[in-house]
């Protein structure tokens, strides 16, 4: 899969991925109109089929909701990229079939508006403006079985 | 090789005679939690996948606490939905408008929990279980789902940090400080993916409610975990609150940690987190001039009877000051009736302050004191993130029940 960097910082939280204020649904397209919104008002209206995140730590700190990866799949995020995780969110991205990768190296070196090919099977991920790949420790067995099937509960 | 506090447990549970940090076991649950905002996402999952009934209707808590009674048509749905699957399940712990608390102050009050149980909840500060001995943790609802009907759910094993506390508590310092400093010390991530263990003669001088705090945030500094060894303390609070016979663990001698941090709880102040993250710690001497909108006091962190009184002590006899909203919010129905026999709700309201029905409410910016463009909230809950409680430019401070009154009194962050 290939696509173009939305870029964050440390700490992304699931209070800006997908305000509370709009918890009171649970659908994925309803939730995905709002997502990202208290940190990047027109990440809705830009984000295109296939784009990527990429942020810095501990992205997806704060409460476990579901609904910020169900936003950020809805949404046409391919992958999202970060140098860590939040557990919860890195626990929801697999549990919901949403593609996430932990590589300090690519976060640290991507820019807004790069294009980053990544391909899951082999751990690889490729910025096509610095023409430099990054290597991604693959998941242990167990989560790559959630991954392949879809998700926890497919 | 010795274990952790935590490893112990999750190994008893996974039926294994030893776990080590990284190794991805499925462990049997004793309790599986959802609220409001998660369980219909939970509820559809189940559905989505063909999978009917619980794995036992007497082990899933359904609490509808978040945005009830409920703020709008949509989350009155959302309740009606939780309702609906609960009745047709013969769910056991179902607790609607009447019988709800907030869920982390209520499991416990209704002897849920106990020590040496393995928890997941589909909420972040389910990790305020471990304050009873318990390895509770927060997770999604896809996990929630496949916990309910499964009664198992899949765990990498922590490694930890031992948290040494010293000494006793200086007048006015209550566990959100401890936590609050620890925060402040380690950053949001400083206990990523890892357990929180507390441990030395400082737990002593620590009660239940402290207890509950400071495991209660120990997700803000990234854990999956915080704990205590359940101790007399524990013990006093599960009599009579439950039948279950419980469980005691205690970390091998030859435990492995990844670090330790020592806390001279002696030393302690009054400490507050500034906007945007529970890191941005201060103490209050160092809080500078910073006048006030609105004060809440509440929450799973800070909404239980110690906190309260601790809350009325300073607004005894004193008043809100002016152009300060000042809302209270006992987190269970037990608590607030507990309030209110002791006059706490009275001195509340003599002092200008509101007592709310229990809710999580303005905490995650649902309802009941949301705050508009550029006004700041010194509150008792847990996050201080961008719009977490209102407009994006709004800015919330993170502190003690105590801290929070003084504040409301002075109309400025502050102590009296």
């Amino acid at each position: 899969m290939t696509g173009i960097v939305h870029l964050y910082g440390d700490n992304v939280d699931t209070d800006v991925i997908i305000p509370a204020r709009y918890l009171n649904s649970s659908k994925a397209d309803e939730l995905a109109a709002h997502c990202m919104e208290d940190i990047d008002k027109d990440f809705a209206a830009r984000v295109r089929k296939g784009d990527m995140i990429v942020a810095g730590e501990n992205f997806g700190c704060g409460s476990s909701r579901e609904h910020a990866p169900l936003a950020v799949k809805a949404s046409g995020v391919a992958c999202v990229i970060a140098k860590s995780f939040a557990r919860i969110f890195f626990r929801n991205a697999i549990n919901i079939g949403l593609p996430i990768l932990e590589c300090p190296d690519a976060a640290t070196d991507a820019l807004n508006g790069d294009r980053l090919t990544v391909d899951l099977e082999q751990g690889k991920i490729v910025n096509t403006r610095l023409q430099k790949e990054y290597g991604v420790p693959p998941f242990p067995a167990e989560i790559r079985a959630i991954i392949a099937r879809g998700g926890l509960l497919r | 090789m010795g274990m952790t506090l935590s490893q112990k447990i999750l190994a008893d549970k996974a039926g294994l005679p030893q776990v080590s940090a990284g190794q991805l076991i499925t462990a049997k649950l004793d309790l599986v939690l959802g609220n409001d905002i998660t369980s219909p996402v939970a509820i559809d999952e189940l559905e989505k996948a063909g999978k009917t009934g619980v794995f036992d209707k007497s082990k899933v808590a359904l609490v509808m606490d978040h945005f009830a009674p409920n703020k709008d048509i949509k989350s009155a749905q959302q309740c009606k939905k939780c309702r609906t699957f609960a009745y047709g399940n013969g769910i056991e712990h179902f607790y609607d408008v009447g019988e709800m608390g907030i869920e982390h102050a209520l499991l416990p009050e209704k002897g849920l929990i106990s020590a040496g149980d393995l928890i997941i909840g589909a909420d972040s500060h389910t990790c305020t279980y471990g304050a009873l001995g318990a390895f509770a943790t927060g997770v999604g609802s896809t996990d929630m789902a496949y916990g309910m009907h499964s009664g198992t759910a899949w765990f990498k094993v922590p490694s930890a940090i031992r948290v040494v506390l010293r000494g006793k508590k200086a007048p006015n310092i209550c566990g959100k400080d401890v936590i609050l400093h620890l925060i402040g010390r380690i950053g949001v991530c400083g206990a990523l993916y890892k357990s929180l263990e507390f441990t030395g003669d400082g737990c002593r001088d620590l009660d239940i409610d402290d207890r509950f705090t400071i495991c209660n945030m120990a997700i803000e500094a990234g854990a999956k975990n915080g704990i205590f060894a359940a101790d007399e303390v524990t013990a006093a609070y599960l009599r009579g609150r439950t039948t279950r016979r419980g469980k005691t663990y205690v970390a091998d001698d030859d435990a492995i940690y990844d670090s330790e941090v020592e806390i001279d709880l002696s030393t302690l102040k009054p400490t507050v987190a500034f906007p945007h993250l529970p890191e941005n710690t201060r103490t209050i001497d160092q809080a500078g001039n910073i006048p006030i909108d609105q004060v809440v006091i509440g929450s799973c962190t800070n909404g239980h009877i110690s906190d309260l009184r601790a809350a009325a002590a300073v607004f005894n006899g004193r008043h809100v000051a002016k152009g300060v909203r000042a809302i209270i919010i006992p987190a269970t129905n037990e608590i607030y009736l507990q309030a209110i026999r002791e006059g706490l709700v009275q001195t509340f309201i003599q002092a200008g302050a509101v007592v709310s029905t229990p809710t999580c409410g303005p905490c995650l910016g649902g309802y009941m004191g949301i705050l508009a463009e550029n006004e700041r909230c010194v509150a008792t809950t847990n996050r201080n993130f961008v719009g977490r409680m209102g407009h994006t430019t709004s800015e919330i401070y993170l502190a003690s029940p105590y801290v929070a009154a003084c504040s409301a009194v002075l109309g400025k962050l502050g102590c009296l």
